[in-house]
């Protein structure tokens, strides 16, 4: 008998709840350290970023709608159905030049940091709303509430725990995003994708593009409909461009590049707090 | 004209339905980029007829939605008015007020609009009303019912008489082509319409799905296309209901150019009736001009 061909694997992007290719048509070649082709992934355009920040914002109103205890039970589900396809993201990693015990501690931390963003999605109204003392007649109190659609600049290193330690503290709040993945090794990210697909998050919420940086930062962050940036590129001249941009409508920009993903600070409820505008109201109360 | 001259309406004209889908996708594949893009939408912009029929209407909403037509969009005060108001008849003087001194013109809908279920005097005296309070343009629509039976001249009196009621008020026939169940009763409510003495022809009241399709606004560019050919007489077009996204209205003023000509592709002879367009058209007109792409937060509801 002829021997096997292996079917081998179409990367695409993760938008609206579909897998939709680059509007563009275009690929790029993704290669591990050695610089053997491991995959082609879509290279995205400013035209699939817009169309992504359409699926973002759609999705926001249900989403931002829900109970946070719902929440909280779909980031769990998340960790559920990365749990069960742990292997395949070793064998990703893998295959991107990561040794497999390495590979194997950046999918356990991956699955336990959604794990710890799902028990913050009702709890975090709690610890950080106040009541405030006013000297009238009112009864007067502060709730933190979700910002809207956050863009998501996420790192090269340890592309599957980064993209996850940045995608959990925004959506737990009821905040929807458009990632833009690891240039270098988008692969893991386009699979979570697909864990997604399968754990109840609703299409739209979390919106996955891969391709060049350069092609889509300015757009992304100069989109008006964007109300935030989570930026983890420590470049200069990107921060730069970011700044500028987000100020043409005065968004909210995080600039978070930690040395190390793994590290046990990245858990902390401020990053949840980070997206999120805090409502006051004055309800007046009789005597 | 004379009667002679009239078809007879009895005689169907068949309509290929897969050939105008087909011709319908292929106009949509055309790309117009960069500045024509920018003329198009400022084009589109200018032809709309903004839109308010919601039995909730107010004055206030309809005053609201005069001062966007006059301005769509402050920050760029050399951007066109839109063509028109298009409100209840009730509505008429609130709008024709609120619109003074510009030239944007007040269309009102008429003839117990959407159902058009009452009887001709009670449409006629509706008409009047919308003329007498300084309605412009009337939109009237046709008893779908009796052309479903059949009865083709009671449609062809019913329209000859609006448009006697009109006076000097441009008369806009509404066909509402999602009841008329094929293309050829669509291509067939046309030629009556013109015929009978309409101004303009017109998809839908916006209350039935589906309102404006690509594949109907062909039909009925063509049959007017005919009629110009039969009596040299140009009658204006005017897509309604569902169309909401600037790339959508660009896709119509092509099937425009290249059915009618470049003559039809003014606000005197081509109108797209919608409430939601006008923004879409705003943002992309806005975000051509600066590069940015725009938030739906930074533009005025009506």
């Amino acid at each position: 008998m002829a021997e096997r061909l292996e079917v081998l694997k179409t990367y695409k992007t993760y938008v609206g709840g579909k897998f939709p290719r680059s509007e563009s048509d275009r690929t790029y070649r993704v290669t591990n350290p050695k610089g053997t082709h491991i995959a082609n992934a879509c290279r995205c355009t400013r035209k699939d970023l817009r169309d992504a920040v359409v699926a973002a914002r759609t999705a926001f109103g249900d989403w931002s709608n829900r109970s946070a205890y719902n929440r909280g039970q779909v980031l769990y589900r998340i960790a559920e159905m990365l749990e069960g396809r742990k292997e395949q993201f070793v064998k990703e990693l893998e295959l991107a030049g990561v040794k497999e015990k390495d590979a194997r501690v950046e999918v356990h931390t991956a699955i336990d940091r959604l794990i710890y963003f799902a028990g913050w999605t009702d709890k975090i109204s709690q610890v950080f709303g106040t009541v405030n003392p006013v000297a009238s007649a009112h009864f007067n109190f502060s709730s933190p509430e979700a910002t809207g659609v956050v863009g998501i600049i996420a790192p090269d290193k340890n592309p599957l725990l980064s993209a996850i330690s940045m995608i959990a503290p925004v959506i737990a709040s009821g905040n929807t995003c458009i990632i833009v993945s690891s240039e270098t090794n988008p692969l893991p990210a386009v699979s979570f994708g697909e864990v997604l697909h399968a754990s109840d998050v609703p299409g739209g919420v979390i919106n996955i593009l891969t391709g060049y940086r350069s092609e889509m930062v300015d757009s992304l962050s100069s989109h008006k409909d964007v109300n935030a940036i989570f930026n983890s590129i420590e470049e200069p001249e990107t921060r730069k461009l970011i700044d500028e941009n987000a100020s043409i409508s005065v968004k909210r920009t995080s600039h978070y590049s930690p040395d190390d993903w793994f590290a046990v600070e990245h858990e902390n409820p401020y990053l949840v707090l980070e997206f999120m505008e805090t409502k006051t109201t004055w309800h007046p109360v009789g005597f | 004209m004379s009667i002679a001259e009239i078809p007879d309406f009895k005689q169907t004209i068949p309509i290929d339905k897969i050939g105008v889908e087909e011709r319908v996708s292929r106009l949509n594949k055309r790309s117009i980029k960069k500045e024509s893009k920018l003329q198009a939408l400022k084009l589109a912009l200018s032809m709309i007829d903004h839109t308010t029929l919601e039995g909730k209407d107010s004055e206030g909403k309809v005053i609201q939605l005069c001062s966007k037509a006059r301005t769509p969009y402050a920050p760029m005060p050399h951007l066109p008015h839109v063509a028109a108001v298009c409100v209840y008849p009730n509505m008429v003087a609130t709008a024709k007020k609120a619109l003074k001194g510009t030239n944007v013109k007040v269309a009102s809908v008429a003839t117990a609009f959407p159902s058009g279920m009452a009887q001709l005097h009670i449409k006629l005296d509706d008409t009047r009303f919308a003329v007498d309070q300084g309605a412009d343009e009337i939109d009237m629509v046709i008893s779908r019912g009796e052309f479903l039976k059949g009865n083709y001249s009671f449609i062809f009196d019913e329209i000859a008489a609006v448009k006697e009621a009109c006076g000097s008020a441009h008369l806009k026939v509404i066909l509402e082509t999602g009841e008329l169940e094929t293309l050829e009763n669509v291509r067939k409510a046309s030629d009556i319409a013109m015929y009978a003495g309409a101004d303009f022809i017109k998809t839908s009241t916006g209350k039935i799905s589906p309102a404006a399709t690509q594949p109907v606004t062909l039909v009925m560019l063509e049959a007017i296309r005919d009629f110009y050919i039969e009596t040299g007489t140009m009658v204006g077009m005017k897509p309604a209901g569902g169309i909401r996204k600037a790339k959508e209205a660009l896709q119509y003023l092509v099937l425009v150019k290249e059915t009618l000509g470049a003559a039809w592709l003014t606000p005197e002879w081509f109108r797209f009736g919608a409430s939601s367009l006008t923004n879409d058209l705003l943002m992309q007109i806005v975000k051509q001009e600066t590069g940015v792409y725009q938030s739906i937060d930074y533009f005025s509801n009506d």
